[in-house]
């Protein structure tokens, strides 16, 4: 018993901390997941069948939160955890005891923000954009647990890229300069970066949310000189960047995967680089393409039109240079690699959707409809859940020396594949013929869609638990793994035995 | 520096701090909304979960600062506590820039907005009888919020508030010129007078809300000027009364006899914290006492 709580409550081995945030990550995923699986069940037929249409919102505003706070955020930074160290050839990360305290915030975050749903006056129904004054003065009294939840989700957020900094710069092994470093470690530079500008942010908004419930502050109330729209500027400044925060770490894996399963150098390296750091450079710049409708001048709307068109750019450039990586490679299709391939199918198409609404005049039209909600699914599940599946399958058999098997593998991957499209593809016709998002009921003419795209989300969510299956068969039960594991796979992680060494690397290593 | 300082980075054991720091930090904030929602236990919780947080954290760093001791920390480890530091003092900088945004939105835009400067119907319409100024004593809805009735001039307390912390700021500088020279005499006294200064500040401060709250009817509640006022110098004021704490520790840790010319990161890193709250205070004195 000493020895279980020494080893996962009292960690300081970033090996042992990843693990704990991917277990956190997929306990939410079913978490996030039904609730989601609640609101297609609902959407099912027209009319309401099954939810009080207040719940409907909480259930609406709490998958947000959980899957963004409690699936995405924490596995890519229990990847982070895993992988950067291996890769740079630390013993581990730079502030090992930071690292757990970083990890251990996250139960208690969820605890608090779970625990909403059962006081009085119900959870937080406002959408996770938490939009004033709908969050401040009609909202619920547990909208305040839910304020402090996310305080401790930034704090995580804040010192885990601390860390990740410091380790990155400071702990490399030497000959590793910058430019010879993995693509995930970059991603990862910048993506910490990123949260340690947007978490300040989102603390500092939500914490002007708490004054004006709790202490008779009017940041947001025009009755006292302030602006709702403050609320949504600075909301946004966090919300946007945040999306990069969440696809970045995913772009990085892919860059990992494709080189290997092609048994080629990723393609253009050096503009690999200068595309994420321009990427997340331009994502500071955008946020206010969230806000076209609602009452901007039209110069700001023009500004963030051209600004945000203008990401898509350096994006193009990475989806290009994957291409050009498996052009004329030897390739193979092990479940990595169909989930990176998917990804970059589907990625690129979520981005096109998200060039659509770039459009001022169009996103009149799509704004607050399901073809945004259409979008942004399509980006985040096969794109970045697939990314951390795809990395998961990747190293797992690195970090546990058992190898998966290929066959449920492939299952998981085309089961996912198909349903996905299923479940996100027709909302976005709905969205164009007019269905809004965030309502229980719609008009008759979105029922067909609404039932198909609800059969795809019950075989999607069920399927995950072959994930389950896979990964843990794999722990207790794979054949041994060796510490090459993938024949084409470069880098420092792939020379440690497989598990590697408690130590990862006590002696740095030399790099050529 | 040599191949063994370069190889050897030191990687603490097993340790309980963190999660006893999570589950103080969590029981503060189940305590803080138990006590806002009005629940009788909410203090109690709330206080208590401060004397943990409090117990927690001075064994936390009395750890570090024991490790330190026994000589595990090398140059390489020195290097990372320092990046650490400069990357933590920039997410509190964009913390405040948060609300200087706001002031700055506000000012500029929505507030002259709500007085028809932009868009004219949106006075007509909505908030006929108001009219922008900055200050703003008058807000669009006196009868929810209502507006202060004076503003302290900033030449008064807030010049003296400014002098002391420079002056703070120089003393800090002594003190670590005192420690560079072997002079401990001078970290010392250097660290009381920064202390002393520091301690005033935070006094006069507190004399200024009590005057604001009490005599000009400057509160939280007097619209978007209280609101910002009391969150930036609010916000500020707990950085100070942070950075004093963080002081008396490296004041007793100097009495303790640490610190050598080599080993210092403590003092330096809360060096570089004490001048963040400097610059925070002139962007204050600047754009919310001044103009």
């Amino acid at each position: 018993m000493k020895a279980f709580i020494t080893r996962w409550m009292r960690s300081t081995n970033h090996k042992d901390i990843g693990t704990l945030y991917l277990c956190f990550s997929l306990i939410n995923l079913f978490t996030g997941g039904s609730m989601a699986l609640a609101i297609r069940a609902e959407l099912f037929q027209p009319g309401l069948q099954i939810l009080d249409p207040n719940f409907f919102n909480t259930l609406v505003t709490l998958h947000g939160l959980i899957m963004v706070f409690g699936v995405v955020m924490p596995a890519a930074v229990g990847l982070a955890n895993w992988q950067i160290p291996l890769m740079i050839g630390a013993p581990d990360m730079a502030l090992p005891r930071l690292n757990n305290l970083s990890f251990w915030l996250l139960p208690f975050a969820t605890i608090l923000l779970v625990s909403t749903l059962f006081m009085a006056g119900g959870g937080p129904n406002f959408g996770w954009t938490m939009y004033a004054p709908l969050s401040t003065t009609y909202a619920p009294p547990s909208t305040d647990f839910m304020i402090f939840a996310i305080h401790l989700l930034g704090l995580s957020s804040i010192m885990g890229s601390i860390n990740i900094i410091t380790t990155i710069l400071d702990m490399r092994a030497p000959g590793m300069t910058m430019m010879k470093m993995p693509m995930f470690v970059w991603t990862w530079l910048v993506t910490a970066f990123l949260l340690l500008i947007i978490m300040p942010v989102l603390a500092g908004t939500v914490t002007m949310m708490l004054a004006d419930r709790n202490f008779g502050t009017s940041f947001f109330d025009a009755a006292g000189g302030g602006d709702p729209l403050l609320f949504q500027h600075i909301f946004w400044f966090f919300g946007h960047p945040e999306v990069y925060v969440l696809i970045l770490p995913a772009f990085g894996i892919i860059s990992q995967i494709i080189p290997t399963f092609s048994r080629k150098p990723l393609f253009g390296y050096r503009f690999m680089v200068y595309a994420v750091v321009s990427i997340a450079f331009l994502a500071l710049a955008v946020w206010a393409h969230h806000m076209f409708t609602s009452g901007i001048p039209l110069g700001a709307q023009q500004f963030f039109m051209y600004s945000t068109m203008l990401i898509a750019i350096p994006t193009g450039i990475k989806v290009f240079n994957w291409l050009a990586t498996m052009y004329r490679g030897s390739l193979t299709f092990e479940t990595p690699m169909l989930f990176a391939v998917a990804f970059v199918v589907l990625f690129t198409f979520a981005g096109f959707t998200g060039v659509m609404l770039a459009v001022v005049p169009a996103d009149i039209q799509y704004h607050d409809s399901y073809f945004v909600v259409a979008h942004f699914h399509y980006v985040l599940v096969p794109g970045v859940l697939f990314a951390l599946m795809g990395g998961i399958y990747y190293w797992l058999p690195k970090w546990c020396g058992k190898m998966y098997s290929e066959t449920l593998g492939q299952w998981h991957f085309w089961l996912s594949v198909i349903s996905v499209n299923i479940v996100f593809l027709p909302q976005h016709f709905i969205g164009l013929a007019g269905m809004p998002r965030r309502i229980p009921d719609y008009a008759l003419q979105f029922a067909n869609f609404n039932a198909v795209s609800t059969i795809g989300a019950f075989i999607f969510g069920f399927t995950q638990l072959l994930f389950v299956y896979i990964v843990i068969h794999t722990i207790r039960k794979g054949s041994p793994a060796s510490a090459q594991v993938w024949d084409g796979a470069v880098g420092l992680e792939w020379t440690l035995s497989s598990p590697p060494p408690h130590h990862s690397f006590a002696v740095p290593p030399k790099i050529g | 520096m040599s191949q063994s300082e370069n190889v050897k980075y030191y990687l603490p054991g097993a340790s309980g701090w963190p999660l006893a720091f999570g589950a103080g930090l969590f029981t503060l904030l189940v305590g803080a909304g138990r006590w806002l929602h009005d629940l009788p236990d909410g203090p109690y919780i709330f206080f208590a979960a401060i004397s943990v947080i409090a117990v927690v954290l001075s064994g936390w760093f009395g750890t570090v600062i024991r490790e330190n001791l026994a000589g595990c920390y090398t140059p390489w480890v020195g290097r990372s506590f320092r990046t650490a530091m400069r990357w933590l003092i920039f997410s509190e900088v964009i913390f405040f820039s948060v609300f200087f945004s706001a002031l700055f939105y506000t000012r500029l835009w929505s507030a002259p907005e709500l007085g028809g400067a932009y868009y004219p119907l949106t006075n007509i319409l909505l908030w006929p009888d108001f009219s922008f100024q900055w200050p703003l004593l008058d807000n669009p809805d006196n009868s929810q919020y209502l507006g202060a009735n004076h503003i302290s001039s900033p030449w008064s307390i807030p010049l003296v508030n400014t002098l002391l912390l420079l002056s703070s700021a120089c003393t800090f500088v002594w003190a670590q010129w005192g420690l560079s020279r072997g002079s401990r005499w001078i970290l010392k006294l250097g660290l009381v007078l920064t202390i002393l200064l520091g301690l005033t500040f935070l006094l006069l401060q507190a004399n200024e809300y009590y005057g604001d709250y009490t005599r000009d009817g400057l509160t939280l509640n007097a619209g978007i000027y209280g609101s910002l006022f009391f969150f930036l110098t609010g916000f500020h004021g707990l950085h100070v009364a942070a950075g004093v704490l963080m002081l008396s520790v490296i004041l007793g840790r100097s009495l303790a006899g640490h610190f050598t010319p080599d080993n210092h990161f403590a003092l330096e890193g809360v060096g570089w914290y004490w001048h963040f709250v400097d610059v925070v205070w002139l962007l204050l004195f600047v754009f919310v006492y001044w103009l």
